[in-house]
Formats: C-alpha cells, sequence, structure tokens
C-alpha cells in the first residue's frame, strides 16, 4: 500500500483519489489518472508477465499501445479479457488484474524450462518437430496452445452490450498530440466538421510525458488551452479512449470508442464500447512515433524499459521506475530522458552511447548537468533474475560489428543498476497511412520508414511523417489542418482566434543517431546471451539469421517462419530493427528488404463492437404473418423459412411430431386442412407488356392466359438451372400478380428488375413488392369447396364457374378477397387472399365454420409430406442451383415457340449427357425405414468408403396414406433406371436398399384437385 | 467501403449496393442463333481487369436503379458513373497501374 516509488510531487494524477487495485492477488493502491502499468511501477513491480515461448520474466517495457509484455488478464467471469495492455488500462478502484503464461504462479513458473531447452527451440520449431504423423496433429496442437496460450477467454457469454455509430466530417485528425491539436485547430478555424480522435484519456500525446515548454510556457498549458478552444468550437467533437483502429477505401474509417472501462461505475445506459464508422472528406494522420528499442544481448530484462517510455513515468505519473538507472542510446532523445529521471531523483549511473562522438544541445545539458557519459560504447550484456541488476559495458569497434578488446570478460566493465532506459530511435507510426495503401519509403538519415506518396485524401502531421522535434510537430500540425480544410472545400477562417500560429518551441534532441542495429557483444550471436527482436514472440536475431540461412528470403516468409512482428503488438517496437538485421545479413539495403504488411487493427478491437447491437433478436428482422399470434396460441412449433416464422407443425397434447404430422396430412386427403401461405411471395406486375414480359422471364407461354386464369410458371437463370417456380394469375388485360417462393421473394424480384432495367428498358411493366400486403390462407381437401361455400354468397364456386386453376373476386366471410384455385397438396384446394390487415379474422371464420369437418391447420411439415406424395418439386430442395428443368422432367413446361431466360442453356451438351442427376422416387425394401435426407446413394456397396455415388436423397418422409415411407432423389440417369435397386450406406454402418420409382406416388391423373 | 456516386442519390456507402458485375454485356437478341462457345461466352465468361474495370451497380437500398460504374481496381478510384445504355465514358487510360 506504500506507493515506494512514487514521486512526492507532479504527474497528471490525482493524489486526492487514492484507488485500490489487485495484482495476482496482491492488493496495492495507486491514484487516478494512473494506467495499471504506472500503479505497478509505483509499487515497485516491474515483473508482470512470462514470455510467449521461453518463459522468461518480463517486465512493463513501453508506456502506450506497443506494449509487447505487460499483457494482463482484467477481471474475472464473464467481463474477463485477456491480452490486455497494462500500459493503456486506466487504474479504476477494485481493479483485478492478473499475469498471462505463466504456472503455477508468475514467480516461479515451470514453463521456463523452455529457456534452458531454447537451443532445442530454434526458429520454426513447431514447423520442424510436429510434422509427422500428420493424425497427430489435433493432438499435438491442444498441447501447443495448452503451453504457449496467453490468455484466456471469458468463461460466459459477455453481459456487457456495445453500440456502432456512423459519422461524417470534414476533416478527421487521428492522434491529439501537438501535431493533431494545432491540425485540429487550423482545420476548425474555418468552420470544418472536425472529428479528433485520440486513443488516450487525455489529450497531448508525448506532451504529457515531457517536460517540455511552447511559448516559454509548460506545454501542458498550451495542451489545456488548445483542448479549451477546440471544445468552444461547435464543429469539433473530441473523442477520447478512440483508436483510429482501420483505415479503409474512399476515407472510410473505423473507430473504437472505450466509453466506460475507466469507470468504476458503469452507468447502463451506456454501452461499453463504441464502433464508429466515419466517413471523412480529409484525414489529418498525426499518429506520432514509437521508440525502437535496441538489440543487444539478454536485452528482455525486467527493468529494461524504453527511454521515453520512462520519461513518461516520471513526468506524467510521477513514478520513479527505478533508482538507478542506465541510459543505452544511439541518439540524442534518451538525453532528454536521462535529465528528467536525474531531476527526479534517479541515479544515472551511465549514459552510454553508441556514437562515438556525441555532440549538440542535448548533450551539453547533459554534461552540464554532470550526468557521466560513455560515448563509443554499448551495453554487451545484462545480469538480474526477475529484474535487472547489472549490465556489462564496453567499447565497441569503429564498424560497430565487435567490442574493442575481443571476447573474454577483460573488456568489459560492470554496472549495478536496476533500470536500463534504452532508445534506439523513433519509428513513425504508419500503420493507417500504410493500410490506406499509401506507399512507405525508407529514409535513411532518419533511420526509419515514412510515408511516402498518398493513395487517399490524407495529410500527415509531426512525428508520423518524421517531423520528430516538437516546434516541427506543430508547425506541420497547423500546416496540415489548414490544407485538409481547404481541400475539403472550406475557406480560410475570418474569426481571430487566440491560437492560430505554430508557437514557439524547440527540436532539440532527435537526431542525428548511428544505427547499429545489432549491438555485439562479447560472446557469438545466439551462445549465451539472447539478442531479442521481438519480445512478444521471443524472437532473436539469432532466429532470424537461422531463418536466412535455411533459405528464406522474402521478409514476409521470415515473419511467419520466425513470427517476428506476430502476436497481440504486430511488432510495433521491434519490426523495423527486425527489417534491417535481415537487410545487413542477406548485404542488402533496407528499401529492398521493405516491410511487412501493416494490416487493421491498429489496436484489438473487441467482437462485441463490432456486433453492436446486431444481436439475439435484433440480428436480423423476424417476419411473423398477421395470424401469428392464432399460430402460437394453439401450439404451432415453428420454423424459420428466411425471415418468415412459419408453423411447422401443431402439436396437441402429448402428440410427438410424427404424430402431429400425420394426423395433419391425414386430415387434408380425407376432410380438410387449412395452411397459413401468407409468406409466399407476391410480385403485381402492371403494364401493357406485362404478358411479353413473363414469355420472356418464364420458360411457358403466357400469351394466351385468359383473363382470371392461373399457370404455374418455372424460372431459370441464363445458365438454365432452375431459380424459382410459382403460380402466376392474370388478374386483368395488363395485370398479372406473380407468386414466388418464401425464401426467393426478394431475389426473384431483383432478378425480374434487373432485366426490365438492364435488357428491355422499353417494355412498359411496372413491379411492385405486395407480399405483406396480403394475407393468404389455403383450404385445401374434398371438404374445402364446401366450407368455402358457406363462407361467400358472391362466388359461385362449382367445378365450371371456378374450375381448378381459376380465380375469382368477392367476400369471404364478409371480407373483401380474391380465391384462387391452385394446389400444392394434390387435394382440391382454395387460396383465399384478403387484405393483410384481414387475415387473422379470416383464419379465424374459417376455423369456426370448419369445426363441423374437423378442420385440421397444417404446418410446413405435412405441407412437404403432401406435395411429396405428388412428386411436386420445392425449389431449393430437389433442386440446388445445378438442375435443369429437363433434369427434373419437366420437359413439358418448355416453350419451343419463343425465346425465355435459360433456355437457349438447355441445349448445351453438358445439359444433354444422359448421366445427369433425374428427379425419381424412391421406396425403401423395409416399409418402416425413413431415408436420412441428403444420404448418398451407390449402386454397388463396398465394405468402406470411397464407393461410387450415383446420386442423393432430396426429400423423405413417412406418409400416412401410403402408410409407408417414400423419398425423392436425383440419381444419375435416373429414369432410365425403374425399379432397379440403389442403396443408402449410412453413417454407423447400417445400409438401407431401394427401389427407384416414379416421383409421383398418389392420384397420378389429378383426380382429386380437379373434382 | 467504397463511396458510391449513384447518378439518382448522390454518393452513398457501398452498404446500400450491390453488384452487377461488368457492364456492357448485353444478352444477345437471338441465342439460338449463337453456337455453344459464343453463348457460353456470354453467360460465363467476364474479363478480371487490371486498371480501369466498367461494371454494373444497383442502389439496392435506395432507389433500386441499376447503372454503371468506370472503376480503376488497382486504386478502387471511381472514374465516371453513367446510366445504362448510356456509351462507355471516355476516359484517359492511366498508364502508372
Amino acid at each position: 500500500m506504500t506507493q515506494r516509488f512514487r514521486l512526492p510531487e507532479g504527474g497528471l494524477i490525482d493524489r486526492a483519489k487514492p484507488l485500490g487495485f489487485r495484482f495476482d492477488g496482491t492488493r496495492y493502491q495507486g491514484y487516478a489518472g494512473d494506467s495499471l502499468a504506472s500503479a505497478l511501477l509505483a509499487n515497485g513491480v516491474h515483473l508482470v508477465g512470462r514470455s510467449f515461448k521461453y518463459h522468461r520474466p518480463r517486465g512493463i517495457f513501453s508506456a502506450g499501445a506497443e506494449e509487447p509484455n505487460a499483457l494482463v488478464q482484467l477481471g474475472a467471469g464473464a467481463r474477463s479479457d485477456a491480452n490486455m495492455r497494462a500500459t493503456q488500462v486506466d487504474l479504476v478502484d477494485g481493479l483485478t488484474a492478473a499475469s498471462q503464461n505463466c504456472w503455477p504462479s508468475l514467480g516461479f513458473d515451470l514453463g521456463a524450462i523452455n529457456n534452458q531447452l531454447s537451443r532445442f527451440l530454434p526458429a520454426g520449431f513447431y514447423y520442424k518437430t510436429f510434422m509427422w504423423p500428420a493424425a497427430l496433429w489435433m493432438r499435438y496442437e491442444w498441447v501447443i496452445r495448452h503451453a504457449a496460450g496467453m490468455g484466456k477467454v471469458p468463461d460466459a457469454r459477455d453481459p456487457d452490450h456495445y453500440d456502432k455509430t456512423y459519422a461524417h466530417c470534414d476533416v478527421l485528425v487521428a492522434g491529439a498530440g501537438p501535431a493533431g491539436l494545432a491540425a485540429a485547430l487550423a482545420a476548425s478555424e474555418t468552420g470544418a466538421r472536425v472529428i479528433l480522435a485520440e486513443q488516450d484519456g487525455e489529450l497531448g500525446g508525448a506532451l504529457l510525458g515531457l517536460d517540455e515548454t511552447i511559448d516559454g510556457a509548460p506545454a501542458r498549458d498550451w495542451v489545456a488551452a488548445a483542448r479549451a478552444e477546440l471544445e468552444a468550437r461547435e464543429s469539433v467533437t473530441i473523442l477520447t479512449r478512440t483508436t483510429v483502429y482501420g483505415y479503409f477505401d474512399h476515407n472510410f474509417l473505423g473507430l473504437l470508442e472505450r466509453v466506460t472501462d475507466h469507470l468504476a461505475e458503469k452507468p447502463a445506459r451506456l454501452p461499453r464500447h463504441r464502433l464508429w464508422k466515419l466517413r471523412a472528406k480529409q484525414v489529418v494522420l498525426a499518429t506520432g512515433a514509437i521508440e525502437r528499442p535496441l538489440v543487444f544481448s539478454d536485452n528482455d530484462r525486467p527493468g529494461i524499459m524504453l527511454a521515453g517510455a520512462c520519461q513518461a513515468y516520471v513526468n506524467r505519473y510521477a513514478v520513479k521506475p527505478g533508482s538507478k538507472a542506465v541510459v543505452f542510446t544511439n541518439n540524442d532523445g534518451a538525453y532528454g530522458a536521462a535529465l528528467d529521471l536525474a531531476a527526479a531523483g534517479i541515479e544515472i549511473a551511465a549514459i552510454v552511447d553508441l556514437r562515438p562522438d556525441p555532440e549538440g544541445p542535448a548533450t551539453e545539458r547533459a554534461e552540464a548537468a554532470g550526468l557521466p557519459v560513455l560515448a563509443g560504447h554499448a551495453i554487451i550484456g545484462t545480469r538480474g533474475d526477475q529484474r535487472v541488476d547489472q549490465v556489462r559495458i564496453a567499447r565497441i569497434s569503429a564498424d560497430g560489428a565487435s567490442i574493442v578488446g575481443g571476447a573474454g570478460e577483460g573488456a568489459a566493465q560492470t554496472i549495478d543498476c536496476d533500470l536500463v532506459a534504452v532508445s534506439g530511435g523513433w519509428s513513425p507510426t504508419v500503420h493507417l497511412f500504410s493500410q490506406s495503401r499509401g506507399k512507405i519509403r525508407f529514409d535513411a538519415e532518419l533511420g526509419c520508414f515514412l510515408p511516402g506518396d498518398a493513395a487517399q485524401a490524407t495529410h500527415l502531421a509531426g512525428a508520423c511523417n518524421g517531423a520528430f522535434g516538437l516546434a516541427s510537430c506543430l508547425q506541420t500540425g497547423f500546416e496540415a489542418g489548414a490544407q485538409a480544410a481547404k481541400a475539403a472545400g472550406l475557406k480560410p477562417g475570418k474569426r481571430r482566434r487566440k491560437i492560430q500560429k505554430a508557437p514557439e518551441a524547440s527540436d532539440d534532441g532527435f537526431l542525428p543517431a548511428r544505427w547499429t542495429w545489432l549491438v555485439p557483444s562479447d560472446r557469438p550471436l545466439g551462445q549465451g546471451g539472447k539478442h531479442f527482436v521481438d519480445l512478444q514472440n521471443d524472437v532473436t536475431a539469432a532466429d532470424l539469421k537461422l531463418a536466412l540461412r535455411e533459405g528464406y528470403r522474402s521478409v514476409e516468409h521470415v515473419k511467419r517462419y520466425t513470427t517476428t512482428g506476430m502476436g497481440t503488438d504486430q511488432g510495433k517496437t521491434g519490426n523495423v530493427n527486425a527489417i534491417a538485421i535481415i537487410a545487413e545479413t542477406q548485404g542488402r539495403p533496407i528499401p529492398e528488404v521493405g516491410v511487412t504488411t501493416f494490416r487493421p487493427p491498429y489496436t484489438a478491437v473487441t467482437f462485441g463492437a463490432f456486433a453492436g447491437r446486431d444481436i439475439e433478436d435484433l440480428l436480423d428482422a423476424t417476419r411473423r404473418t398477421p395470424i401469428h399470434a392464432w399460430h402460437q396460441r394453439n401450439g404451432a412449433v415453428f420454423e424459420d423459412v428466411g425471415q418468415w416464422k412459419r408453423p411447422w407443425y401443431y402439436p396437441k397434447a402429448s402428440e410427438s411430431m410424427h404424430d402431429a404430422v400425420n394426423r395433419e396430412v391425414k386430415a387434408v386427403r380425407s376432410s380438410l386442412g387449412v395452411v397459413d401461405a401468407t409468406t409466399l411471395g407476391k410480385i403485381d406486375i402492371q403494364g401493357k407488356d406485362a404478358a411479353e414480359f413473363l414469355n420472356r422471364m418464364y420458360t411457358n407461354a403466357w400469351s394466351k392466359l385468359e383473363v382470371g386464369k392461373c399457370r404455374y410458371g418455372l424460372m431459370l437463370g441464363e445458365d438454365g438451372m432452375v431459380m424459382d417456380d410459382g403460380v402466376t394469375a392474370r388478374l386483368g388485360e395488363h395485370h398479372y400478380l406473380m407468386t414466388t417462393t418464401t425464401g426467393n421473394a426478394a431475389p426473384v424480384f431483383g432478378h425480374l428488375e434487373e432485366f426490365l432495367q438492364t435488357e428491355w428498358p422499353e417494355l412498359e411493366v411496372r413491379l411492385t413488392s405486395v407480399t405483406e400486403q396480403f394475407a393468404t390462407v389455403s383450404l385445401a381437401g374434398p371438404n374445402a369447396r364446401r366450407l368455402l361455400a358457406e363462407l361467400t354468397q358472391d362466388i359461385e364456386l362449382s367445378a365450371n364457374a371456378l374450375p381448378h386453376m381459376g380465380l375469382a373476386r368477392g367476400r369471404v366471410a364478409g371480407i373483401p378477397a380474391r380465391v384462387f384455385r391452385v394446389s400444392f397438396t394434390g387435394e382440391m384446394s382454395f387460396e383465399i387472399n384478403v387484405r393483410a390487415s384481414y387475415g387473422l379474422a379470416l383464419w379465424q371464420a374459417v376455423m369456426t365454420a370448419g369445426e363441423k369437418y374437423d378442420i385440421t391447420p397444417y404446418g410446413t411439415e405435412a405441407m412437404h409430406v403432401l406435395r411429396a406424395e405428388k412428386g411436386f418439386i420445392i425449389v431449393g430442395q430437389e433442386t440446388d442451383g445445378s438442375v435443369t428443368p429437363l433434369d427434373l422432367g419437366m420437359d413439358w413446361i418448355l416453350s419451343k415457340n419463343k425465346d425465355f431466360i435459360g433456355k437457349r442453356s438447355l441445349t448445351r451438351p453438358d445439359m444433354l449427357k444422359p448421366d445427369r442427376k433425374q428427379l425419381v422416387g424412391l421406396l425403401t425394401e423395409d416399409p418402416a425405414e425413413v431415408l436420412p435426407e441428403g444420404a448418398q446413394l451407390v449402386e454397388t456397396v463396398l465394405a468402406k468408403p470411397p464407393m461410387v455415388m450415383v446420386g442423393h436423397v432430396s426429400s423423405s418422409y413417412h406418409s400416412p396414406n401410403l402408410e409407408r415411407s417414400f423419398a425423392l432423389a436425383m440419381i444419375k440417369g435416373g429414369r432410365g433406371k425403374m425399379g432397379q435397386r440403389v442403396f443408402a450406406p449410412l453413417q454407423g454402418g447400417k445400409t438401407l436398399a431401394c427401389t427407384i420409382t416414379g416421383p409421383v406416388f398418389l392420384d397420378p391423373e389429378g383426380e382429386r384437385l380437379r373434382g | 467501403m467504397l463511396l458510391i456516386p449513384c447518378p439518382y442519390c448522390g454518393p452513398r456507402s457501398e452498404e446500400e449496393f450491390s453488384y452487377g458485375n461488368e457492364a456492357h454485356i448485353p444478352r444477345p437478341k437471338q441465342p439460338d442463333k449463337l453456337d455453344d462457345a459464343e453463348w457460353a461466352e456470354y453467360v460465363f465468361m467476364r474479363s478480371n481487369t487490371k486498371g480501369v474495370f466498367l461494371e454494373r451497380w444497383m442502389h439496392a437500398q435506395g432507389c433500386r436503379r441499376w447503372f454503371n460504374v468506370a472503376r480503376d481496381t488497382v486504386s478502387y478510384e471511381i472514374l465516371a458513373v453513367y446510366e445504362i445504355g448510356a456509351p462507355r465514358p471516355e476516359l484517359e487510360l492511366r498508364r502508372d497501374v
């Protein structure tokens, strides 16, 4: 509880608000304004995790999004989060966190044996070891994942809710450091709609961690004034804790806003995270830069940190990351850190500078402060079990490839310390720029990859474009913001504001640098110490060189083989060093090696944010017919057909599905059934060319269909495959009503629209989807006409007046109705269409009047049995996009006298092959056995697969009318194989023998439906 | 996510549109006069262009109208939109793709 390493004053923390938290079960205290990492450091906790492969002790390495080591498991149970960067976790009261990747405990980890065995765990270890036998891979994978697992997934579904929002702006500014703030100020000066997104909870970026001055005052004062100015401008939206994670086509960007993670009490009305889908006219990237480590021997111990991070812990969080520090650098930047650390009371044991003659304002200030500088030196090794406690230092040769004095202990001096602050230069954060498909180029002088030509409306400001100094950040920020607003079409602002010009600041503290990509040691590379390049994935310089020796050349391949640059940090700190070491080893220039691809997201995005509110009932629309409530009250079991809920069957009391469906099927054949057919797609087609249009879209002829009559139609794709079927009625001279299958209503409508608009705009035809305007109650069975006659006075129902495929208008149960005499069951059948709002009233009237006929509501399952008994196909069940009308034996519906969509394809040679799968019926030899739908059929049964398959079962049911099972199947050359036997070998070893029959099992003459 | 300038509604997000593949492939007037190869060419074959590609889009969640788009398949830049039936636009072909 002591916060021994908290400075007595300073920082952006609120000492009046102490916060309690636990790490690995131990209680600690921090302050409001802390990150989890700064609070741990304030309590002297450096060891926070074990490395991925060798299980080496690892400490907090950075102070931001680039953190490779300090990944923790936050919280417990359903709200637990894995792989959270302690450096970016806002401390909240009661927070609990646990280390990952260690067992049984962080301090004593059995997996650390891998470190001793490391010479047997080279690059590509898994690829080399677990190759054979392939059948064991599943087992290997389990062991590997168990040993290597990062965090744990939550043990229950996520109880939080998430949200998504869409936004537009003139200028998006990504990053609110000095450059981003300046850009936002300049852009909004014009009145532009500006969104300023900052991943941190505070604005200021690097200024939060620096002790800089702007216009002679502390830089933080300028940040506060800039914020106040921006907040006062109505057209500016400031989003903090918001990461621009992806930069997509046409200036479309993804932002993740963490709304409540930093709150101890989370208001229920707020989503945890909010995903912003943003379209920006112009984008200003002010994403800053990430400090790079140096690659030296055993550079991974806890207490070895980035210099800028040490500085941020001192200045922003008032935390001493150590008591005695060695600063190791190749550039001026670390001198500022050394001065700040010294000012905070940390003893600077040495500044070890790779450069032989460092000079300039930064070094002068350090020397003036009396800090010891060892120029032309390097750290060549470190010591310390769970925290660094000593470094070895030696002078390096002029070419930087070896140490002066050669191998052996004699050349080195040792310095005791508990902190090593490292700076290997800076890598501009070009991730978003690269995602936008902007070109990346290598700048040899700055020693980093910089944005080149932009691919989109993108502007760059500050360190992400190599303008590292504060003055340059401000200058380029103001310029980029003004440019972006102008490009977005806004006029320069006339208003005089307090902050509108780049203020005075210094550019000191970065270059020049000496690029020693691989710091030599007194031992050969890979023997003794480890030069880590990628801390998170435990990839060393020796691993990279081994991969190159084994023949890998492309940086993308080396990456995948060694895993460098992978994992949750995606190599934010290590990638440039890896590329440079590869280049050096291959003797190629760095630009030739190139960079690996930057892919979104910049940092991880919660799945919940992508889902937002689109879960459970809101995942997709649910469509219910006007009669739905009745179905529910009467115990219907529903099935999903597209978005529709359709009654599947209506079980009574203790009935099984089988019993219920049998009862429903029998009722239709013996007396009267009723089905809710509202879900069928209905398209109203009008216009003087409607008949011609139908002629072109359907396979059969429509010109001679009389007004008041219906016709079954089959629709093909241009490839000749069956697309849909349904009955179309001619309501008037130029007026048709087309029905489609339930699931195909929208695609068919789109298909018709496409041809009308793109091929035949000269046709005068109008289409209107009327599916939801009408409810359809379909009566079927020998008593259908009797019942209907009781419900209507003005519709003549005799076989002459309303024959099969006829239609009539009138009132049914007092409701204006269209009655279509069409049948999908093979029984006499009347489909009554009324306005949707009357659907339930009609249904109830039918049910009441039908009691005397024991009217039975039936569901889709009974409907399927009834239609299959008649050999009627269902599009999507008998057909699968590879079935033609010829395959179905439906030659009769193909007009020879006109063209139609798909016709020409039907005479392609492939369509006429005799061994195409054809529709047949199938009867099992054991009438009690029901074939599973989808079962493959063979003519010759072998002991085990593979066997030659000749077809498959498409529909299969038990029929109470046939008093046996029956099936429809698609069998190669099936129509020529009537009476032949085929077999269905099933899982579990059972084989069902069947006989091929015709597909019509009941009333082949159709007497029942005509009557 | 493309920003597609619907000629009837103005610029809208790609999410609102459905794609209709290559433009300027009219349905043959007399399919029965074509041999199998010619018919297959119409039904199945589309070009896979690197560079400026003339393609069809439909504003499915807007006006539901079809139109043509000239899009660079490398940069994804939309160079022109024009009505169905209108001639191919005169575009300066970019040489840098």
